[in-house]
């Protein structure tokens, strides 16, 4: 059965787009078939962050108004065979993307994939609505900053009642991912620590990224932290989040550069 | 009184965050409740005048302003005009 997850924040900035590549490009190196989703329509991101902008022909807008299959749409990752990409439109209107429209994309998307990742937009208005609409399962994507942590509980509210599993009744899952975290300055003081974050969100938590330069160095080159720099801070913490995702019991830590020679050497080997 | 020797010993600022989080989270979180509120208030209200006068949806609004310690509800209803009378504005 296929998942679909939404990575969502109300605020924008805090790492949606890289999350979703990196989780996405981490849940392929399971095996498993994976898709991710912009639904950035007219500021798309995610082709760029995955380096796949230059191969972009159609977009999900061509494919809810019948100008395009979807599998025509699709972008096939070129260093995983079953990652794939589903891009925004940057020129549409956001007015185009139908909830009927979307609900055919995802239900076909749902067959073809065992995941569903679908980046939401920042902000609350109808991209974002529709991003969370179908999903099983949300990663809500938060720094340890006030108005982040402000506008996760706003964004926490309307999973809890306006997506397609909420109407229903039912409770939609929802996981914490705390990104751009520093141990030394929340030990410090100066930063909310994951205890304060927890404790005022009450959701469980997915991961701990660990802020590093190795994100911005994966973006500047097109590719997800979890390919780019697998043995990285980030990617393990990436790595882990997904392990979690899939059922698996993984001891929550903060990953640091700190790592033995022998992890070294061999991630050297595989990288 | 700040001295000089503040600058040494900093007072740490994630818990002032902590709190400030909190309490305007207890806040937000209430109204948020309440705009759910005011939504199904909304719906019956506009099925039950649904029953007796053809009203616009957009012609009823159901608001909830706070002040203080009160808050007060409060039903606009602008119907089309009735019999000789050219316009009639319910308020409850």
């Amino acid at each position: 059965m296929a998942k679909v997850v939404v990575v969502t924040s109300g605020k924008g900035g805090v790492g949606k787009t890289t999350s979703t590549a990196a989780l996405g490009a981490a849940l392929a190196q399971t095996g498993d078939r994976v898709v991710v989703v912009d639904f950035d329509v007219g500021l798309r991101n995610l082709d760029l962050v995955m380096g796949a902008e230059r191969r972009v022909v159609f977009d999900m807008i061509n494919v809810i108004q019948g100008d395009a299959k979807l599998t025509q749409a699709l972008i096939r990752d070129k260093r995983l065979d079953n990652l794939s990409l589903l891009p925004a439109s940057q020129t549409r209107d956001k007015d185009a993307l139908t909830s009927e429209g979307v609900a055919n994309v995802i239900a076909e998307l749902r067959e073809k994939f065992d995941w569903v990742l679908c980046d939401s937009p920042a902000g609350i208005e109808r991209g974002a609505a529709l991003a969370m609409h179908h999903a099983d399962l949300a990663i809500v994507v938060t720094n340890p900053e006030v108005s982040s942590v402000r506008d996760s509980d706003r964004i926490i509210g309307l999973l809890d009642s306006k997506t397609a599993k909420a109407e229903r009744g039912e409770r939609i899952e929802k996981h914490l991912l705390l990104t751009r975290y520093d141990p030394v300055r929340a030990a410090r003081g100066d930063m909310l620590s994951i205890e304060d974050v927890l404790e005022i969100l009450s959701i469980p938590l997915l991961g701990i990224i660990p802020e590093s330069q190795e994100v911005l160095r994966a973006s500047n080159v097109g590719s997800p932290v979890t390919l780019s720099a697998p043995i990285s801070p980030p990617a393990r913490a990436y790595l882990d989040a997904v392990r979690r995702l899939r059922g698996e019991e993984v001891p929550m830590t903060v990953p640091t550069d700190k790592v033995g020679l022998v992890a070294r050497l061999f991630g050297r080997r595989v990288a | 009184m700040s001295s000089i020797f503040d600058i040494f010993r900093r007072r740490p600022t994630a818990n002032v965050a902590r709190e400030r989080l909190q309490i305007l989270l207890s806040h937000e979180r209430a109204s948020a409740g309440q705009e759910g509120l005011v939504v199904a208030l909304r719906e019956e209200i506009l099925a039950v005048i649904a029953k007796y006068v053809k009203v616009d949806r957009d012609q009823v609004q159901v608001k909830v302003e706070r002040s203080g310690e009160t808050s007060i509800l409060a039903i606009d209803v602008e119907m089309p005009a009735l019999t000789d009378k050219p316009r009639v504005a319910m308020r409850a």
